[in-house]
């Protein structure tokens, strides 16, 4: 089998590939989130920290 | 307890315990990074390429290696959620309730997932991108539960207090699990029957199942992950006046 062929998924190509790919941005986008929400979260915190110590 | 060994309630004891949760879930998380690579990496490969044909559907088939991983996991995080919200509400446990919260962004991406891949796989072999029959419409009413849970908590400003509120919403939503899950036995309905399930015989060669099963745990895995990650953040916000995540801050500050 050709790498093509593999793409062309026998002619569902567009039907499997969107599948795959609407998942994939959708369970990368579960993991990012909360790594980028902590991020802002701690640094929101630390400034809070800051100024209440000076 | 009972039968419960003396261990294992010690374990969960320490667990509902927020600093060691957190503390544990990071040590935990490079394993469970790398058991979510063993599963998926064999689960693609499988699926996307050793796998034959379907010999009526063609290679359309392999979007069950998407579509039916998401669908079973959209149903076991709501009743994940819906056992937490109610250990939550019984016993007032902060932990259950963080777990429950945490795993609804997850469980209504699964059942979002599980219904766009089911519109693109019916499209090439049904000739349409939906029908309002049983299945497809009690799963877009579970979507609708999820987004229901997560507005909900977003809407009451204290946690405590809303927490209580989802967990009601959730539980009173679990009717919907089993009309789910029989939808496609009670009612006559394009969608196909159960391929898997039935373990005395099922339908599928061993060649798909394989790859179907090794994403079904993947897709599990994932869960506990994005859970996780999900949940540290909840609790750090939550204990946001407490000792341990105010030490946690000012340790990041040094770092």
């Amino acid at each position: 089998m050709s790498f093509q062929e593999f793409l062309e998924m026998g002619g569902y190509g567009f039907y499997v590939w969107t599948s795959y790919g609407i998942a994939t941005i959708i369970l990368i986008a579960n993991i990012v989130f909360p790594l980028f929400q902590r991020k802002i979260f701690f640094r929101q915190q630390a400034l809070k920290q800051k100024r209440q110590n000076s | 307890m009972f039968l419960v060994p003396d261990a294992v309630v010690r374990f969960f004891h320490r667990m509902a315990s927020p600093p060691h949760f957190y503390a544990f879930t990071e040590k935990l998380m490079p394993w469970l990074t790398g058991l979510f690579l063993l599963l998926i990496v064999p689960g693609l490969y499988g699926g996307l390429y050793l796998a034959p044909a379907d010999y009526q559907q063609g290679d359309s088939y392999r979007i069950i290696y998407i579509h039916v991983p998401a669908a079973w996991m959209s149903l076991f995080i709501y009743v994940v959620m819906a056992v937490t919200g109610g250990i939550g509400l019984i016993w007032r446990i902060k932990l259950a309730e963080v777990v429950m919260i945490s795993s609804a962004s997850v469980g209504a991406s699964f059942t979002f997932i599980a219904l766009v891949t089911g519109s693109l796989w019916g499209k090439p072999m049904w000739g349409t991108w939906w029908v309002w029959d049983a299945r497809l419409t009690s799963e877009l009413i579970l979507l609708f539960l999820y987004l229901g849970v997560i507005g909900l908590y977003g809407a009451i400003d204290d946690k405590r207090t809303a927490s209580k509120a989802v967990a009601i919403l959730a539980l009173v939503g679990v009717v919907n699990i089993p009309i789910i899950h029989y939808s496609v036995e009670w009612w006559n309905t394009l969608h196909q029957g159960p391929t898997v399930t039935k373990m005395d015989k099922p339908s599928i060669h061993v060649s798909m199942l394989v790859p179907l099963l090794l994403m079904a745990l993947a897709f599990k895995v994932y869960y506990i992950i994005a859970m996780i990650l999900r949940a540290r953040v909840e609790l750090v916000q939550r204990e946001r006046n407490s000792q341990w995540v105010k030490s946690l801050i000012a340790e990041e500050v040094v770092e």
